[in-house]
């Protein structure tokens, strides 16, 4: 299959997901117990009809859903309930940048610690260094970030004032984010890459290069290294399924104002337009990383066949 | 010294007493029990499952949820003062509302445990169906099922577990089931794998000549095949399922207080990590330490279920 055919065939899909997404989300929020309207104060039923209307919740069910995709395929997500006077495009403008370089920055730190350790680990495997790096990792992958990051808050923002330990516009608490995130992945793509480097070593063209007298180094970065890194590019789609899962956590610990924050709080007050907004990026964004790590796996080993 | 008969020489076996091999469980118990790291973790984790399931409802520990005023914020190493706690294993001081903190931690490590095995469980079985099916019938019906399995995959997980718990209201039986409804797939796409190939295998196609319902192939002959491969992702899935109960406990959407999990009792500690350490510590320890052991059994039984993937 070509890579046009490909790349056209899961973007087909891709299409089918998101709308399959946006059926799911919308029909679990209408049929879900509460709405958007309920206050502490009990609100005037007149005054609830009237925000109805002005929301458009009061057309019967099916025309609403249709509304809601006909708006969304000229990409407009309507209006926030909960952040009034803001259309959920704006929500998103402004808050996708803090959990984008968090999440980033977080999986860039990640790749550039782990894959070395991973093949420095490989390269003296059993060794003491080996044995003691891989500790290590497992340590990294067993604290859960939310210990890591109120523990680099407090060693590096509150004792030796490094960073600042909250709070995003002129403040430097996203660095600390980023590394909670980053130990985390390091270490799990550290055990993975010092994994699939062994078994590239453990090969028989690695046993015919040494017996070529290839240097060891080499073998190492120009043999293994293309073959042992392909899981690590496979990982890298899920990883970032995850990752959102991570930028939640830092986001609230460190107080950042990204979509994690938006969308905890759009769930609990019940922001319709808010979730499907927020939903519709993540699965996006899944959607193409997992297309993307599909192709840099084909780019990395010519022998895998791009199925569909 | 006694000579065994059967030693020196090996006769044939009688017809009705087959010389019995090794089976691959049996096979797999030896090598596994050769793994001190895995066996360890092993006795651990047995040793924690019995302390957080039984040891509440003996008499010695304090009601987690019961506050003694008088015995607000002790540290486990300021116990200098004549205050006694009300149970001899006040051993981790308590917290700021002067509750046991060893006590919360042995009843949040029931709820975390009991998300963790329960919400693998669902997931083990929706997944171990769906995929021995999609692999045994195949065709069509297998490309439509996987299909599904892709466009889930594209779902944001936490997102969707989220909304079903924040809406539905924070009962746990929600929670776990929840999170072994969207952690199935890989489990699903991992046995379709192992029963396409196994069922080419003659002794499939014997069972089949022999009049055997698909149900019956199904479960006598390709599930119990795939056990092995199952064992070792399911342990592989209680501690991330166990993770995400935490960060849904840690954002406030999961075990609702009074109640503790490890994942709301380490949120706790973290809000209050400069005043009083060991509340963050503690928790930490517990949850890190249960991870860290169904992390080295899982790799332990991966390398003694299947020696060939075993890394050196």
């Amino acid at each position: 299959m070509s890579t046009a055919h490909f790349i056209s065939y899961r973007f087909a899909q891709a299409v089918f997901a998101l709308f399959c997404i946006v059926t799911i989300t919308f029909f679990l929020n209408r049929f879900a117990p509460g709405n958007p309207f309920l206050d502490e104060k009990a609100i005037p039923e007149h005054l609830v009809d009237n925000m109805k209307a002005y929301y458009g919740l009061d057309k019967p069910l099916f025309t609403q859903y249709l509304v809601n995709l006909k708006n969304l395929l000229v990409g407009d997500l309507g209006a926030s309930f909960g952040n009034k006077g803001y259309t959920v495009n704006e929500v998103i403008a402004q808050s996708w940048p803090v959990s984008a370089r968090i999440g980033l920055c977080g999986l860039g730190l990640a790749l550039l610690l782990g894959v070395p350790i991973g093949v420095f680990a490989a390269a003296h495997r059993n060794s003491r260094i080996d044995y003691g790096l891989m500790s290590l990792a497992l340590l990294g992958i067993c604290l859960p970030t939310f210990v890591i990051a109120p523990i680099l808050g407090n060693i590096f923002g509150l004792r030796l004032k490094w960073f600042d330990v909250a709070g995003w516009e002129g403040s430097s608490a996203w660095v600390l984010a980023s590394a909670t995130l980053g130990i985390y992945y390091a270490a799990y793509i550290a055990r993975l890459t010092r994994g699939s480097m062994l078994d590239q070593l453990n090969q028989d063209y690695i046993r015919t290069a040494q017996a070529k007298g290839v240097s060891p180094n080499k073998i190492l970065f120009k043999h293994a290294f293309r073959g042992g890194i392909s899981p690590v590019v496979a990982y890298l789609g899920p990883a970032l399924a995850s990752l959102i899962g991570g930028t939640f956590v830092v986001e609230f610990v460190f107080n950042l104002p990204g979509l994690g924050q938006h969308f905890v709080r759009a769930v609990t007050n019940r922001d319709y337009t808010l979730i499907q907004g927020t939903v519709i990026v993540f699965a996006t964004l899944i959607l193409v990383f997992n297309l993307l790590s599909d192709l840099a796996q084909v780019w990395l080993d010519p022998r895998r066949k791009l199925k569909t | 010294m006694p000579s065994t008969p059967t030693a020196s020489t090996p006769a044939p076996p009688a017809p009705d007493r087959v010389e019995k091999g090794t089976s691959l469980g049996r096979d797999a118990w030896h090598r596994l029990r050769k793994n001190k790291l895995a066996m360890c973790s092993l006795w651990f984790l047995l040793a924690m499952v019995l302390t957080c399931y039984l040891l509440p409802f003996l008499p010695l520990i304090a009601d987690p949820n019961k506050t003694y005023p008088d015995l607000k914020s002790l540290g486990p190493f300021t116990t200098g003062e004549s205050v006694k706690g009300p149970s001899v294993f006040y051993s981790l001081g308590s917290d700021y509302l002067g509750r046991d903190i060893f006590s919360r931690i042995l009843h949040g490590g029931r709820v975390s445990l009991t998300v963790g095995f329960l919400a693998t469980s669902v997931s083990l079985t929706i997944g171990v169906l769906y995929g021995a099916i999609a692999g045994f019938v195949g065709g069509r019906t297998d490309a439509a099922m996987m299909r599904v399995v892709d466009i889930l995959y594209a779902l944001p997980f936490l997102i969707i577990v989220i909304i079903l718990t924040t809406y539905f209201g924070n009962q746990l039986w929600l929670l776990f089931v929840c999170i072994g409804a969207v952690e199935w797939l890989t489990m699903a796409r991992i046995v379709r794998g192992q029963v396409l190939s196994l069922k080419k295998q003659e002794f499939i196609e014997a069972a089949q000549s022999l009049g055997l319902g698909n149900a019956a192939i199904i479960f006598r002959h390709l599930i119990p095949n795939t056990v092995g491969t199952i064992i070792v992702y399911t342990t592989l899935t209680v501690p991330a399922v166990m993770r995400l109960e935490a960060i849904l406990s840690f954002l406030g959407l999961g075990v609702q207080p009074p109640h503790a999990s490890w994942g709301s009792l380490i949120k706790e500690g973290a809000d209050r990590m400069i005043s009083d350490p060991s509340l963050l510590v503690f928790p930490s320890l517990f949850f890190a330490a249960t991870l860290f052991s169904l992390n080295f059994l899982g790799d332990g039984l991966r390398d003694a279920l299947d020696p060939k993937t075993s890394k050196d």
